[in-house]
């Protein structure tokens, strides 16, 4: 299957003929993929070599000059190296960008924790007005691009490699209701869908699916809400949407389980599977945490 | 307002002394000259595409920047005595939210500079599609201000070596220099721009008549950045 990546190096080149003030803003990373744009538009497809910090800024001053700025690279180089350049260039600034990173948090596996971000998404959550898009495919992908394209706000876009068979997300921004139960809701972020669907095959649960986990949709959460038992399956720092259901729920007793990516550094290297399974996100070990949480 | 016999009186105003030492006044002439003779902005033009763009990067001791936003009309004077106070739009740093005629917010030092290539990439992408040319045919151009420390972020390395490779031409940096800098730039500040291929200048930063030359000179093909040698700030 085409990567979220590749399918994004596709859809930007061909909005840049569409939106005359669309700007591409790189740090090497994919350059090779933007070629064929940035001749065609060598002033609009902009690689800056590997500056991260200049990266964010520049996407600040294209925005503060009327245009809409794209910036790309990796997740770690993206959100964690630059977050005082998002949190005044962007935020500060009132620039609106849409960040669209790669790697997430364990997709460079072998890479070791130098390119691993499992952190990104709840470091934008401290921050105010992130629209935070986790595609589970390819397709979710692109519409979220092509929508953010368009807009003056701020969007992150999670890119993965790893992603569901198909896509999953009915209508933008909101939660998909993937299965219907009586004990608990459990939320799957992203990529995550298929291995909790197969985690919780038989279980009496309510299965939701976010491809945009900021702003949560909290309608949907509330409505189907059966046993106010929730679990929380991100593909990120586990946790990080605690809150964000939390203060959905505020006046509801209710109980929550955060799973997602460890805190603790693994130092392992191998592969993308053996470190979902490392971090408990693997169908198995998922339906044991599911499952002792509700009978818990 | 044609002169600079206000502007210590502006400065009062939100400093309550009447006479204000180098540091606090280390920006104001450059200040000054940009405003009157160099930038092409007024409060009427303020909103307008075509304007040029400056950046106070320095944020850091903005009373010289505001009173002279005030003596051009940008800002009512009568906003300065509530500086730095909780309902004020003048705080310590400049908000450009808040601040009329302001670009950009600043405090956080080494953001001005490379937030300024944006801009001027986001200027050049724009004329080059046919769009911001004056009546006159000019386009609008890009000044960012720092100090001498703020060179001291690597952030501003960045933006130093990619501007200059890009060759900016429509992006002016000006670097007041008060020897601040708590390590120093052996071989002067202009040896970092110049080998990345800036064109540079050097100016006493209290004289009009050579800032204007240097902030006025011809540079083409390449970003221009000016010095502005004041007093130092330890002596």
């Amino acid at each position: 299957m085409e990567t979220m990546r590749e399918r994004f190096a596709a859809v930007t080149s061909s909005l840049l003929a569409e939106q005359p003030r669309l700007a591409v803003v790189l740090a090497d990373i994919s350059a090779d993929s933007f070629e064929p744009a940035r001749q065609r538009y060598p002033d609009r497809v902009i690689n800056l070599g590997i500056r991260e910090q200049l990266l964010i800024s520049v996407t600040g001053g294209l925005a503060l000059a009327g245009l809409r700025p794209v910036a790309h690279t990796f997740a770690s180089f993206l959100v964690e190296r630059p977050f005082e350049q998002i949190k005044l260039d962007l935020n500060h600034q009132g620039a609106g960008a849409v960040l669209v990173s790669a790697g997430g948090s364990y997709d460079f596996a072998d890479n070791g924790r130098t390119h691993q971000s499992p952190g990104d998404v709840a470091l934008l959550g401290t921050l105010p007005g992130w629209t935070v898009h986790v595609p589970g495919h390819p397709d979710e992908a692109e519409r979220q691009l092509r929508a953010a394209a368009t807009g003056q706000d701020l969007v992150y876009l999670r890119l993965s490699t790893a992603a569901n068979t198909v896509p999953l997300a009915a209508a933008p921004g909101q939660l998909t209701v993937l299965r219907t139960g009586r004990r608990g809701t459990v939320l799957a972020v992203g990529p995550l869908a298929e291995p909790v669907l197969d985690a919780t095959l038989g279980l009496d649960v309510t299965v939701l699916y976010a491809a945009t986990i900021r702003p949560l949709d909290t309608a949907t959460l509330r409505g189907t809400l059966g046993e106010a038992a929730v679990v929380l399956a991100e593909p990120y720092l586990a946790g990080t949407s605690v809150p964000a259901v939390s203060g959905a729920l505020r006046d509801i007793p209710h109980r929550i389980l955060g799973l997602g990516v460890g805190r603790a550094e693994l130092r392992r290297y191998g592969t993308p599977a053996e470190h979902q399974a490392a971090h408990g996100l693997d169908a198995r070990s998922l339906r044991e945490s599911v499952t002792s949480f509700l009978d818990g | 307002m044609t002169s600079t016999t206000d502007l210590p009186r502006l400065m009062s105003l939100m400093t309550g002394d009447a006479k204000h030492d180098q540091a606090a006044t280390s920006t104001l002439d450059v200040l000054w000259v940009l405003y009157d003779r160099v930038l092409r902005v007024t409060p009427e033009t303020a909103a307008d595409d075509t304007r040029d763009r400056f950046l106070l990067s320095k944020g850091h001791g903005p009373m010289a920047y505001y009173a002279v936003l005030a003596a051009k009309g940008f800002l009512d004077p009568a906003e300065l005595p509530g500086f730095g106070s909780f309902g004020s739009v003048l705080g310590l740093h400049p908000d450009h939210l808040l601040v009329p005629g302001a670009e950009i917010s600043s405090g956080s030092l080494g953001h001005g500079l490379p937030l300024a290539v944006g801009m001027a990439l986001g200027l050049r992408a724009l004329i080059a599609s046919g769009g911001l040319t004056r009546p006159d045919g000019t386009s609008p151009r890009v000044f960012v201000l720092t100090g001498d420390a703020e060179l001291d972020e690597g952030s501003n390395h960045e933006a130093i070596a990619f501007a200059g490779r890009a060759g900016l031409d429509t992006l002016h940096t000006v670097v007041v220099d008060n020897a601040s800098a708590t390590h120093g730039w052996p071989g002067g500040i202009e040896a970092r721009f110049a080998i990345e291929g800036w064109s540079v200048a050097r100016a006493d930063g209290r004289d009009h008549t050579a800032l204007e030359a240097a902030l006025t000179a011809p540079h083409p093909g390449r970003p221009h950045l000016v010095v502005a040698a004041v007093e130092p700030k330890h002596r």
